[in-house]
């Protein structure tokens, strides 16, 4: 077993184990903390239904971005809706046998030709925190850094194109790895790389703000009824001094 | 401390996004609140000695108690979005005024003490320190804030700045750093009963003479009820309606209503007051005090319903907070939602046909409606989505001939705030309030020029003080502002045989 293989080996269980616990204890004291008044915005649902069906609108159209600026929304959308085509092509090296829709051919193109549009909308959302004055004022190295780290992903992984690795012991190596059974990474420079800065990302994801794809569930403007003159939604700690008067 | 002179805006045909200009308003802060308002509210009198561990306490605190900060704290992914959407960013170009500029202020605290990469890596994601001058910013520009929203209707997570800038006054009162303004009100309230401090003596002789001025120019012996047991309706209705100009004429319209449908009211001098300033603070225990007082009021008067007159933020505490602080009120008849707004009373009415209007008598005005902020972006009416647009427009085409809206994009959920809400319609915050009424003075312009529209009709007690100012100030008429309720009361045709 080559240091390569085992360096990455016990990185991405690492790596694993940060995002998914980070994510998960995240999600845990978001569902724990009350929300103790009713203060969604317009157009508020009345029923648990209509806040399913908004907050779908909001996750797959990202309908209140679209409504604030078309410039955003148009490569914010792009980026995330590329993010998940890619996400689609990955598939097949995370499963044996490949489930069947990942390797039809559509999935495969769109999922490479995703990460031409992925870099498009991400170079876009660059500019314009370099070239608005009001975005560039807000914008922290942390968010342009976040930004470069995703084009870099994006970009080493389209660069396979042409620096071939061998992609079926790529596939060995992380079905080995989810069966406890290793096999050899293969140690060419540009799937390192790749991997290198996909591992980064899955470590800070849980200390970062990309907890704003959790955060939207949790979001009481978006994610509660209209209902409060029928039912009264006393938080525990409130319910505390109501009882003490 | 003086208020200094500042260039006035000038209006311009189409709103546009202003060039940044850093510290534009941080001169700007509202007088602090004095020893003993603070102390009557619960809160150290001055600056606390150990502010810094107590203020990092409160936010503690805070975090766990609403998850609204907590997830606000954590979600925002600065894309900008809402950099545009605040009146007062247009109007001062301030970048703290940016709504997400604004929630910097403590998401920098929140990411030094509160999170990892904060507290190793502070300058790459902007981790700042709760220094003095932190404290100084924070003062100045969360008493910028209006809390109308605006921002969170547009931001792709929901973050609401209204929710971060309470939870700043809140931990700057724990330390000792209150607004005067603010303060002082909510200590009359809980004293006297109302924001003005009117004593019940006071209201007794005001509600007199308007009972008599209503049947010297209309002949009809129209009630002002105060205190009556026994009533089926408590009326609850910002103090400003008994007297300032154009509230009154809303509270007349209101009486008008109540007496030609034959519904027996009364106001009541414990709770002689709508407005909760509670909610300005972030206050919960104030909020639930205030509250608390209507719920008194409504039991020992033996009413079997609550409405609420022409109050913004009023009616988001009683719409939205009311039944959660001081519910349940089972002990109201449950045929009626409670509390009810005063446009669904009138509006049930009209659809009943029970009350008759003259629409000529409105004919020498061309109306306009301002969307109040609070209750077009936190309420609800009529238990029918959108009812807080659709309601007050229904009343003024039942009452009107002539009804214009101002542009789509500054009008409904996207309505602009006055510029005088959550706390800030006092003279120290003048400048802050003249340029924030610009966007919202810019669309009335273009439907003055494009309609002739001589009037804005508004619901919300606030809304009309602030736009009595703003009027002035940019060339329109003081009396061209008016009460939603005016136009029902003015057009309204009043059974005189009864009498």
């Amino acid at each position: 077993m080559s240091f390569v293989t085992i360096f990455y080996g016990i990185s991405f269980y690492v790596a694993t184990l940060i995002l998914f616990i980070g994510l998960a204890y995240r999600i845990y004291e978001y569902s724990i903390i009350p929300a103790p008044l009713k203060i969604p915005t317009p157009p508020a649902p009345k029923t648990k239904k209509g806040v399913a069906i908004r907050l779908f609108r909001e996750v797959v159209f990202f309908e209140s971005l679209f409504s604030a600026t078309k410039w955003t929304w148009l490569f914010g959308w792009l980026f995330h809706f590329a993010l998940l085509l890619a996400a689609f092509r990955h598939l097949r090296y995370f499963t044996d046998p490949v489930w069947f829709w990942v390797s039809w051919e559509i999935v495969q193109a769109a999922g490479h030709y995703a990460g031409y549009m992925m870099l498009f909308g991400l170079l876009g959302l660059l500019g314009r925190r370099i070239f608005v004055d009001r975005v560039r004022y807000i914008s922290n190295p942390s968010d342009y850094l976040m930004l470069i780290l995703i084009i870099s992903i994006a970009f080493t992984g389209l660069l396979m194109k042409w620096f071939h690795t061998d992609i079926y012991a790529v596939k060995m190596f992380f079905i080995g790895l989810m069966y406890f059974q290793w096999s050899e990474l293969p140690s060419d420079f540009v799937l390192l790389l790749h991997l290198s800065l996909v591992l980064l990302l899955m470590i800070i994801f849980p200390y970062s703000k990309l907890l704003h794809a959790p955060g939207l569930f949790f979001s009481p403007t978006r994610n509660q009824t209209d209902n409060a003159r029928d039912q009264r939604h006393i938080a525990d700690w409130a319910k505390r001094i109501e009882s003490k008067k | 401390m003086a208020v200094k002179e500042f260039k006035k805006p000038t209006l311009k045909e189409y709103s546009s996004i202003p060039k940044l200009v850093e510290s534009a308003t941080s001169h700007l802060a509202p007088f602090k609140s004095k020893e003993d308002f603070q102390k009557s509210l619960g809160y150290p009198g001055e600056l606390v000695d150990n502010w810094e561990e107590v203020a990092l306490d409160k936010m503690g605190d805070l975090l766990k108690k609403y998850r609204s900060l907590r997830v606000y704290m954590d979600s925002c992914i600065q894309c900008g979005a809402c950099t545009d959407k605040c009146h007062y960013y247009l109007g001062t170009k301030d970048p703290n005024n940016m709504p997400v500029g604004r929630q910097n202020l403590m998401r920098g605290v929140y990411r030094k003490h509160f999170t990892l990469p904060g507290k190793y890596f502070p300058k790459l994601v902007g981790a700042v320190d709760l220094t003095k001058e932190v404290l100084d910013d924070w003062y100045s520009y969360y008493h910028q804030c209006s809390q109308c929203r605006r921002c969170a209707v547009f931001c792709p997570i929901g973050i609401d700045t209204a929710e971060i800038s309470m939870a700043a006054r809140e931990i700057m009162d724990s330390i000792g750093v209150g607004q005067k303004y603010c303060n002082e009100i909510i200590g009359k309230v809980h004293k006297i009963g109302n924001n003005l401090g009117l004593p019940k003596p006071a209201l007794a002789d005001t509600l007199e003479g308007l009972e008599e001025d209503v049947e010297e120019e209309i002949g009809v012996d129209v009630k002002f009820p105060l205190d009556v047991k026994g009533s089926d309706v408590l009326l609850v209705t910002p103090s400003a309606d008994f007297f300032a100009e154009p509230h009154v004429d809303g509270l007349i319209g209101y009486a008008k209503v109540f007496h030609q449908a034959g519904i027996s009211w009364t106001l009541s001098s414990h709770a002689s007051e709508a407005a909760n300033f509670g909610m300005f603070i972030g206050s919960y225990d104030n909020m639930k005090k205030l509250a608390l007082r209507i719920r008194e009021a409504a039991l020992d008067l033996g009413v079997k319903r609550i409405v609420f007159g022409e109050c913004g933020h009023a009616w988001r505490v009683a719409y939205s907070f009311l039944n959660t602080l001081a519910g349940p009120f089972d002990f109201l008849d449950s045929k009626y939602p409670v509390p009810q707004h005063i446009c669904e009373v009138t509006h049930d009415l009209i659809n009943k046909n029970v009350l008759q209007f003259d629409k000529t008598a409105n004919d020498g005005k061309i109306i306009t409606f301002h969307d109040s902020c609070n209750v077009a972006r936190a309420s609800n009416m009529g238990d029918i989505m959108g009812g807080q647009f659709s309601l007050p427009r229904d009343i003024i085409k039942a009452t009107t001939n002539n009804f214009y809206d101002m542009d789509t994009e500054t009008i409904m959920e996207k309505t602009f705030c006055c510029g005088g809400g959550g706390g800030l319609l006092t003279d120290d915050l003048i400048e802050l309030r003249m340029k924030g009424a610009q966007p919202r003075m810019e669309a009335l312009k273009r439907v003055v020029e494009d309609h002739g529209v001589t009037h804005m009709a508004a619901i919300c007690a606030i809304c009309k003080s602030q736009f009595s100012k703003a009027f002035q100030y940019y060339g329109f008429e003081l009396d061209q502002i008016i009460s939603l309720h005016q136009l029902v009361g003015d057009a309204l045709i009043m059974n005189k045989k009864e009498l």
